[in-house]
């Protein structure tokens, strides 16, 4: 895994400029795609050649409207008559970026010591599962209702982040490979309890697979009133930022983490045990997706089916590498990639199809994650990688 | 001159035995037919249902009771597994074609045990599992091309997806299917040449280019088909599917006629794809080169292959493999795209490569497995409304686990998967 | 045929691995190439196989330039090059590695494997070489496979046959009989550059030396010169490769291990019920031709190996250490210098102080509770880089950024600052330049002098018979003997080949 390695580290010595010119280019790539395949601008194309400038204009109209929905969407909306409408935007990205942040640590902490892991989506639906067997089938006191729900969340994920451990410490198994057949089984366990009356299927409910809404007990308290969806989620991201800082860079165990994942034989010269570092490496991975499935499963008011899971796992894997597997980075990249999702309902009103914000997610990590690309395409000297 | 006499593993004054996990495996399976299918099965008649009206001859329906016969499979399963226990102890394998009759066994164990009451129409259970096989086996032919050669495509899923993308759009847009067909391999050949390019030339990460690749590839289809396809389904998402060609004659055989002879083109060029895939890596110089190249690329490198391109090739031609898969998805079957319809059916193709151990044949037979799971739930459904067929979808997925976990460890991936090789 | 070179340079980066070197061999010669490890001979002969490019000079064969883009162009010409790291596909047989790049087809395009085993019986024949063409190279010993390298040259009429420093994995039996075979095929016109660093086989079989020193070629010599004076060439100044020791005080026994046996990474015997004690005071070393179990011996004494079961007992200081873990085999106070020290010793992107503390995360000085006491570590690491002479910049520097000979350095230092009862090295002067070597060993003597137990482990008799108090000689996973430090150096390669004293 030291090749990882060494792009984690050309990736987190990435010079500004480089990522600047990432986000960039990821941006006009995708303002082509908003452009061309616009209702508005196909209009124009019987009159191309009549008249390529209104063309020109049309697209010009639709890509600033996009950017501008993207920003009224996602940061403050400016053409808001009141004040709560006007700052609901960014509250709704602080909202959506927590669970990013929280799963993004958790990809990073793999990429640290050496692991992909790609399981996010099943240890999410596992803590979901266990999140939502407390919140939605026990009585207790407020407040504590919820740190139960919140801490089983992170033991279920976490157990299953620690299952593919095992499996590859004691067995060689990829852990690509176990986690993918996870996530499908962690999906399909999950659906069998949600459909099921005596698990987790909803009181009275019918045929489709979903849950009772978690009780009022057990969700996240708001934090600006009930005008805004924002909850304790994103102090939750940002003290999970903190611990996993002072995890990998202050403490031994970040230290043997990161031993292993540079060198694992030399780890094992030195006296340090790399099956069970894979083990708890990635139990621990999956306890701060754990902590993103608390988030999902607790926020919600309504009843939960198994489409919560909302893709996390996977962007999670753009987050971690977006920010370098390091404690800032990734809250930057999970409150970038958390203004797309904001943004994404206000683009669609314009016709605009909100789904060009994942070409250029993914096209801006694609940049930032190949180096020598971005590097050929503007012709930037090859930077001396620490 | 040489006075070592030299015989292969002469040094194997080895203590290395068998490991249990066969045998422990097949062991627990058996006695879940066995007790959960058989002794506390479910009453009532099961008929399988071999021929069709049509059928040059026909078989007659095997109609039995559905504890017995499971009681009866149970034990042929155990048979299997003392076997597989008195090699272990003899200090010998158990031979994979062994653990693939118990598999078979076990599947129309299952089978007999959801249709108790009811009937089972093997072929067309056959039949649809090939199927739903077909893009599994084409995009697990393209990754299994790839990692021969030492470079590991987790982007299968993507390349599948753009295939299926391209065939449909093509396919309608030209009137023509098999420009669609052409169009699904080119675009999937390119988009591999980028997977193949940025890990060879340019040394990027090879797991980490692929996930970003199928991101990229949602991404940009889920976009198109909102923006575009959705509205314009007409004009652009109508393709239709190939006819259905029936080979004269093998077709009216008895259960494998419908199901093997009697389907669209896809099937049969995975037919023969298959068997070439295997010629070609095992029995020409382009296949020894390429398995040179995945396994110790500076030794390649020494004897004048040039690793580089041969990765880059065989990359490519995997890619457009696979690309034929994702057509198969569109206009080899439904006869349209919809928003991401690979539905992980490429992380399978993955699995099925570790699973078939990178040969074209047991890679082949494992996507069978995912296929046959696939048909048996949406079947399941129909016949046995109270059986919980999310277990059922489970299986292939566990099976997999099971097979990475306990029995590939001791199956070698080509030595040089997902090393870039750097010259000085 | 004639290959004469002229002025090849070779440069990575800022390094220069190869300046302006000039060579000529004859038809028929048989030509040393003699430098320490690091002196450019291997990339000299890169350059010449094509595999690396030249950044100056040219190559010619029998008087006409080549222009070489690869190795196949070099094999097209006639050169043939044995690598010192066998470049065989291990799951290939005999036969599909012989002929593979140059493969024979059948009518259908099919390989023609008939044919390559004929290819690979006929060279054998020839030279009585005895190799199955279809025995997985895996399953073959080292010197059977550098047959299968010589025969894979020959089978493309290599007229020039390059042996890269092909006597390291060779007991002096098979390096015996491949000189043999390296007159046998001059004699037939082929011309042989022979690679070594060893004196005493240049002096046996070349016809004629040159020696290769900081990627320049620093004079020729004949075979007849003396030892001392080939030497002296070699690393640029009189050599003493005696180490000043008084005698030891040898005091209990620290390490006793009775009837050992190890499995290697294919589950095969690589130490064969070994017995052996080492006292405080004293310097042990272990000698053998490499791959002879050495590796697995001095894994398993630092647990990372098991033992097998049934066999006898590893006691360090009185503490049974049985396949416990290594953690607990550091504990017990082993220090341990790995053969490999970028795979085993330091982890390349770690700064030079967290390299310090590899093997102390579990406690003091370097801890405080679960956290980096990270006051205590950059004051350790001053002293340290201080005591051990280690050339950077700071302690932040990476550890991967250092020459071979500083990096050494640092894995020395840490296993020393440790407080150990053994001291295992293995290979400690591997890839190191030559004041590093006299450093390093004037601290293992240093240790053994102040009463610890030290097991040196080295190919190099030289190194061996400098420092040693007693030796073991191992071959085929079983010590031979142990016998005195004073014993001959014709005993000791005897016993190297099997043969007890």
């Amino acid at each position: 895994m030291s090749e990882d390695n060494k792009l984690l580290k050309e990736i987190m010595s990435g010079s500004p400029l480089r990522i600047t010119l990432s986000v960039l280019l990821g941006f006009i790539i995708g303002s082509i795609f908003m452009a061309v395949f616009n209702e508005n601008v196909v209009a124009t194309y019987a009159s191309f050649f009549s008249s390529p400038g209104t063309t020109f204009q049309v697209a010009g109209q639709t890509i600033v409207d996009g950017y501008v929905a993207l920003f009224n969407g996602s940061i403050i909306n400016l053409s808001a008559d009141n004040p709560v409408s006007m700052f609901r935007p960014i509250t709704e990205t602080l909202r959506l970026a927590a669970p990013l942040i929280m799963a993004g640590l958790g990809v990073a902490l793999g990429f640290r010591v050496g692991l992909f892991n790609v399981g996010g989506t099943g240890q999410l639906i596992m803590g979901l599962l266990g999140a939502t067997w407390i919140s939605t089938r026990f009585d207790l006191p407020w407040g504590l209702h919820m740190v139960v729900a919140l801490i089983v969340a992170i033991i279920f994920a976490g157990a299953t982040g620690g299952l593919v451990g095992f499996l590859k410490a004691k067995t060689g198994a990829h852990e690509v490979i176990v986690t993918i057949m996870l996530n499908y089984v962690a999906i399909d366990l999950f659906t069998f309890f949600l459909r099921t009356p005596s698990l987790l299927l909803e009181h009275g409910g019918g045929g489709n697979p979903k849950s009772d809404p978690p009780a009022l007990t057990a969700q996240f308290p708001r934090l600006l009133g009930d005008s805004f969806g924002l909850n304790i989620g994103i102090i939750l991201a940002i003290v999970a930022a903190v611990v996993y800082w002072w995890l990998m860079e202050r403490s031994t165990i970040g230290y043997r983490f990161r031993m292993v994942g540079h060198n694992a034989n030399a780890a094992r010269a030195a006296g340090i045990s790399v099956e069970r570092t894979y083990v708890w490496a990635m139990a621990a991975s999956a306890a701060f997706i754990g902590l993103a499935a608390a988030n999902q499963g607790l926020s919600a008011t309504s009843g939960l089916t198994s489409s919560i899971h909302a893709n996390i796992g996977f962007d999670a894997i753009t987050v971690a590498l977006l920010g370098g597997s390091r404690a800032r980075g990734v809250v930057v990249a999970g409150l970038v990639f958390g203004a797309f999702k904001a943004g994404s309902p206000t683009m669609q009103i314009l016709g605009v199809s909100p789904e060009v914000l994942g070409i250029v997610q993914a096209l801006i990590v694609l940049f930032i994650a190949a180096p020598p690309l971005i590097r050929a395409i503007f012709r930037l000297p090859k930077a001396e990688v620490k | 001159m040489s006075k070592l006499e030299v015989t292969p593993g002469m040094f194997s004054n080895a203590e290395v035995r068998p490991s249990w996990k066969t045998s422990i495996v097949l062991g627990a399976f058996s006695l879940l037919v066995l007790f959960a299918f058989g002794f506390f099965g479910k009453p009532g008649d099961v008929t399988y249902n071999l021929s069709n009206k049509g059928d040059i001859f026909s078989v007659p329906d095997i109609v039995v009771a559905s504890t017995f016969a499971n009681i009866v499979f149970g034990s042929l399963m155990l048979a299997i597994t003392a076997i597989s226990v008195w090699r272990t102890i003899q200090g010998k394998r158990t031979p994979s074609w062994l653990t693939l009759i118990a598999g078979l066994i076990g599947a129309t164990a299952l089978l007999g045990w959801l249709a108790a009451g009811n009937t089972v129409p093997v072929s067309f259970i056959l039949g649809s599992a090939i199927v739903l096989a077909v893009p599994i086996i084409l995009g697990g032919l393209g990754g299994l091309m790839s990692e021969r050669v030492g470079v590991v495509n987790i982007a299968i899923e993507g390349q599948l997806l753009t295939g299926a993308f391209m065939a449909a759009v093509v396919g309608t847009v030209t009137h023509n299917l098999w420009f669609g067909l052409i169009a699904a391999m080119v675009a999937s050949a390119i988009l591999s040449m980028a997977l193949a390019s940025l890990a060879i030339k340019y040394l990027v990460d090879q797991i980490i280019i692929g996930v970003l690749i199928n991101v990229l590839v949602i991404g940009i289809t889920n976009f198109l088909y909102s923006q575009w396809l959705a509205s314009a389904g007409e004009e652009a998402n109508f393709p239709g599917t190939f006819d259905i060609i029936s080979i004269p004659y093998l077709s009216g055989l008895p259960i494998i006629g419908p199901a093997l002879f009697e389907a669209r083109i896809t099937v049969y060029l995975t037919f023969i794809l298959v068997p070439l895939v295997w010629f070609v890596l095992f029995r020409t110089k382009l296949g020894l080169r390429a398995r040179a190249v995945g396994e110790h690329p500076t030794a390649a490198d020494t004897v004048g292959i040039n690793v580089g391109r041969t990765r880059f090739w065989w990359v490519t031609i995997g890619g457009a493999i696979a690309g034929l898969g994702g057509a198969a998805l569109t206009i080899g079957n439904v006869g349209a795209f919809g928003r991401e319809m690979s539905g992980g059916l490429g992380f399978i193709a993955l699995a099925v490569v570790i699973l078939g151990r990178w040969q074209p044949f047991y890679v082949s037979a494992a996507a069978l497995l995912f296929g046959f799971a696939i048909i048996l739930r949406v079947w399941a459904n129909g016949v046995a409304p109270g059986i919980p067929t999310d277990f059922i979808t489970m299986v292939p997925y566990l099976v997999t686990l099971i097979a990475v976990a306990g029995f590939a460890g001791k199956v070698r991936a080509p030595a040089a998967s997902g090393q870039p090789y750097i010259k000085g | 045929m004639k290959l004469e070179l002229r002025g090849i340079t070779k440069r990575f980066g800022s390094l220069v691995a190869n300046e302006n070197i000039n060579l000529v061999v004859e038809s028929g010669e048989i030509r040393s190439l003699l430098g320490e490890n690091g002196a450019g001979k291997s990339t000299l002969m890169n350059v010449l196989y094509g595999l690396y490019q030249a950044d100056g000079g040219e190559i010619l064969l029998d008087g006409k330039v080549q222009a070489f883009k690869g190795p196949g162009d070099a094999m097209a010409a006639g050169i043939g090059m044995v690598h010192q790291h066998f470049m065989l596909i291990p799951v290939f047989t005999v036969a599909e590695n012989v002929v593979l790049g140059n493969e024979p087809v059948n009518a259908i395009g099919g390989l023609d494997l008939d044919t390559a085993r004929a290819r690979v019986k006929e060279i054998s024949d020839r030279f009585g070489f005895d190799v199955d063409p279809d025995a997985l190279v895996e399953d073959l010993p080292v010197g059977i496979q550098q047959r299968v390298e010589i025969i894979k040259a020959l089978t493309r009429n290599a007229k020039v046959l390059v042996l890269d420093e092909p006597t390291a994995v060779l007991t002096p039996q098979e390096t015996d009989e491949l000189m043999q075979i390296m007159r046998e095929l001059a004699k037939s016109g082929t011309s042989i550059i022979f690679i070594t660093h060893k004196l005493r086989e240049v002096q046996a079989v070349a016809d004629k030396i040159t020696v290769i020193r900081q990627g320049k070629v620093v004079g020729e010599a004949d075979p007849k010169a003396s030892a001392s004076e080939l030497a002296s060439l070699m690393v640029g100044r009189e050599v003493d490769l005696q180490v000043e020791k008084a005698a030891n005080k040898v005091g209990e026994v620290v390490l006793s291990v009775a009837n050992v046996s190890v499995l290697d990474d294919r589950e095969q015997r690589a130490v064969d019920n070994v017995s052996f004690e080492v006292r405080a005071g004293e310097i042990l070393a272990i000698a053998g031709v490499q791959g002879n179990g050495q590796t697995e011996l001095s894994e398993a004494l630092l647990g990372l190996r098991h033992t097998i079961k049934g066999g006898g007992d590893i006691t360090l200081g009185g503490q049974v250490l049985n396949n416990l873990s290594v953690r607990k085999h550091l504990e017990a106070g082993i220090g341990y210098v790995p053969e490999d020290r970028k795979k085993d010793g330091l982890v390349s992107e770690f700064s030079i102080a967290e390299n310090f503390m590899l093997n102390g995360s579990f406690g003091k000085p370097f801890t405080k509770g679960i956290n980096i006491d990270f006051a205590s570590r950059d004051e350790i690491s001053a002293k340290l880089i201080e005591e051990f002479d280690v050339r950077t910049q700071s302690a932040s520097t990476p550890a991967g950024k250092l020459s071979g000979g500083n990096q050494q350095k640092v894995v020395v230092a840490r296993e020393l600052s440790r407080d150990v009862k053994l001291l295992i090295a293995s290979q400690p002067t591997r890839g190191v330049d030559v004041g590093s070597i006299e450093f390093i060993h004037e601290r293992i003597v240093a240790e053994r002098d102040s009463g610890r137990a030290v097991i040196l482990i080295s190919t190099e008799l030289d190194e061996v018979l400098a420092l040693a108090d007693r030796i073991a000689v191992m071959y085929r996973g079983r010590i031979v003997g142990i016998v005195d430090a004073k014993t001959s150096r014709e005993t000791l390669g005897k016993m190297m080949a099997g043969v007890a004293a």
